[in-house]
């Protein structure tokens, strides 16, 4: 194994390109050394449940036959990839951070591995999350929490937070993660890496498992914003096995990536920056500074519904998660706590199997749905849901992208805030508005705190504009970040 | 207070949870101080708005369809292999019905 396939830290998807290129190592190489690494890393931070070595393998021996015979090995070629543990994989146990799955091996691929693994990419294991998605903070993991790379004291996020503390550790490339609230751009933003939700629908959702599927979306992380970007094209686009995925085409994004953003008009919505804390803030601030030498145009903007998000997201996303969760039952998935009756063995083995913050949600969103209350709070939330998405179809008739804090604070310390499920929702305050709305919205790093706890930088931009955002990104990580 | 131990209790009897006296107790707890934030709500007025079920994009209204063609399913074995317990077939459940 050569020294430079050991590297998997800090290699980007072009440096894998080149070296396969130039034959400095083959993609099963760089799949053992990535395995290795990952192996031995894993312990310090708990990112991965499992790992599947046999199936990255036989990918990149795929991989390394094309380049032999002179064919396109395609824009992942040999790229080790980690995969958050509620995307499916067949024949790759899939636990979606849950008990209820502990011994779930799926049927068949996602669409989005389907595609990225056609790419050339390498799966190399599947990273830990908080209990099917639902948490900000990874703790609701059945398999334990994740800790951050940056500080092993400290959460990761979440609920992709097994993705991102892989990609800041430098285990795997790129990652994929899922964001319903916030879930790809929050730990992005914890561990420092990039991460990206897409337009609602650009990425099928197929083989996603639901949490709440008018707001799931899987999103990329990436260590650049270059590499995010083309692992959001190859996943992105049309599937017929999800109704909801669009038909726009997909661009060429890394094409676009031409640092063009001088005249860019940003708006800085005044409520994302009521509640920031002080160091967070600055880091924004600095960062702000870094986009107007760029020579983008900077004003204040009013997205009014704000303070609305987290009472709707919360009834909306709780009430569908209780309908998509009512599937685990005891009947199809693996576990089931016998008893004498049908509707007793539902109950026990629901009881025994879902964790803390899942039966909080399924009885938040049992309750609004029921009899009496579905108008008051369900009709409700949808209504208040139709102004927050209205706010950013004015804010976008004037600017070109939104600029915002991806979260009030870094990374907290492990169980500072798992007691307060109140509090840990309302953290969510400024990423559940882009999942309402469908909007792409992404996480790009912006400096770190005096104690080295990484800062992300939010930007948003129209239905489908995942192009401009990227342009923005992408210019403000070559400026040099906050440290430009 | 916002909801009952009783109501939990019936909560969670339609979503089929089966939870001892002590998670009633948190949980009840935690619902009324979530239910109580839920009620900002109320400030706004939504009587001219149309509830927003789903993101939805301009498409042809038949646009999701796809042509009626046969196509392999996933197969009988495929779909009962993660069953906790099954037999010739079917997955298997507790007696629903008393002979």
């Amino acid at each position: 194994m050569s020294a430079q396939a050991a590297s998997v830290r800090t290699l980007t998807v072009e440096q894998v390109r080149k070296g396969l290129a130039s034959r400095e190592f083959s993609a099963v190489e760089l799949a053992q050394s990535a395995l290795e690494f990952a192996k031995s890393e894993n312990p310090k931070t708990n990112a991965y449940l499992h790992f599947c070595p046999e199936r990255a393998l036989a990918a990149a021996e795929r991989v390394d036959k094309k380049l032999a015979a002179g064919g396109d090995p395609g824009l992942l070629a040999g790229v080790p990839v980690a995969v958050k543990d509620v995307i499916i994989t067949k024949g790759v146990r899939t636990t979606c951070g849950s008990r209820l799955l502990e011994r779930y091996t799926p049927p068949y691929d996602a669409t989005a591995v389907v595609r990225l693994e056609q790419a050339g990419g390498v799966i190399i294991g599947k990273t830990n999350c908080d209990e099917f998605a639902m948490g900000s903070s990874n703790e609701n993991s059945a398999f334990g929490s994740v800790r951050n790379p940056a500080a092993l004291d400290r959460v990761p996020g979440g609920s992709s937070g097994g993705s991102a503390a892989a990609m800041a550790q430098g285990t795997a490339v790129l990652a994929l993660g899922s964001d319903t609230g916030g879930s790809v751009r929050q730990p992005a933003s914890f561990c420092g890496v990039v991460g990206v939700t897409p337009t609602y629908g650009r990425v099928s959702r197929y083989g996603l498992v639901a949490f709440a599927s008018s707001l799931d979306h899987i999103g990329p992380f990436g260590r650049t914003v270059r590499d995010a970007a083309l692992l959001l094209q190859t996943i992105a686009g049309h599937d017929e096995c999800d109704s909801t995925s669009a038909f726009a085409p997909v661009p060429d994004y890394v094409a676009q990536l031409d640092g063009q953003v001088k005249g860019k008009r940003i708006g800085l919505p005044r409520e994302y920056f009521e509640g920031l804390g002080s160091e967070s803030g600055a880091l924004i601030a600095t960062g702000i500074e870094v986009l107007k030498k760029l020579g983008c145009e900077v004003r204040d903007i009013s997205l009014p519904a704000t303070k609305y998000a987290v009472p709707c997201y919360y009834i909306i996303a709780t009430a569908e998660a209780s309908s998509n969760l009512a599937r685990y039952d005891g009947v199809r998935y693996t576990v089931r706590s016998d008893s004498e009756t049908l509707s007793d063995m539902y109950r026990a083995t629901r009881g025994a199997g879902f964790g803390a913050e899942c039966k909080r949600r399924i009885m938040l969103g049992t309750y609004v749905l029921s009899h009496g209350y579905y108008d008051a709070y369900y009709l409700k939330a949808q209504r208040v849901r139709a102004l927050i998405a209205e706010d950013f179809r004015k804010a976008f008739a004037e600017v070109d992208a939104i600029v915002a804090p991806v979260s009030p604070f870094p990374a907290f310390k492990i169980g500072e805030k798992i007691d307060d499920p109140l509090e840990m929702y309302l953290s969510d305050i400024y990423t559940i508005t882009g999942d309402l709305a469908g909007i792409p919205c992404m996480s790009v790093p912006c400096g770190k705190t005096a104690a080295g706890l990484p800062v992300g930088m939010q930007i948003m931009t129209r239905h489908f504009d995942e192009a401009g955002m990227f342009r923005l990104a992408d210019a403000f990580e070559k400026a040099g970040g906050t440290a430009g | 207070m916002k909801i009952t131990e009783q109501e939990v209790r019936y909560v969670a009897d339609l979503a089929n949870l089966k939870l001892t006296d002590q998670e009633i107790g948190r949980l009840s707890k935690d619902l009324d101080e979530i239910l109580t934030h839920i009620d900002t709500l109320n400030e706004v007025d939504t009587s001219q708005v149309e509830p927003m079920a789903q993101v939805l994009y301009d498409s042809e209204e038949t646009a999701t369809l796809r042509e009626d063609q046969e196509r392999p399913c996933l197969g009988n074995e495929a779909a009962l292999a993660n069953a906790p317990l099954s037999g010739s077939g079917y997955f298997k459940v507790p007696k629903v019905i008393e002979r």
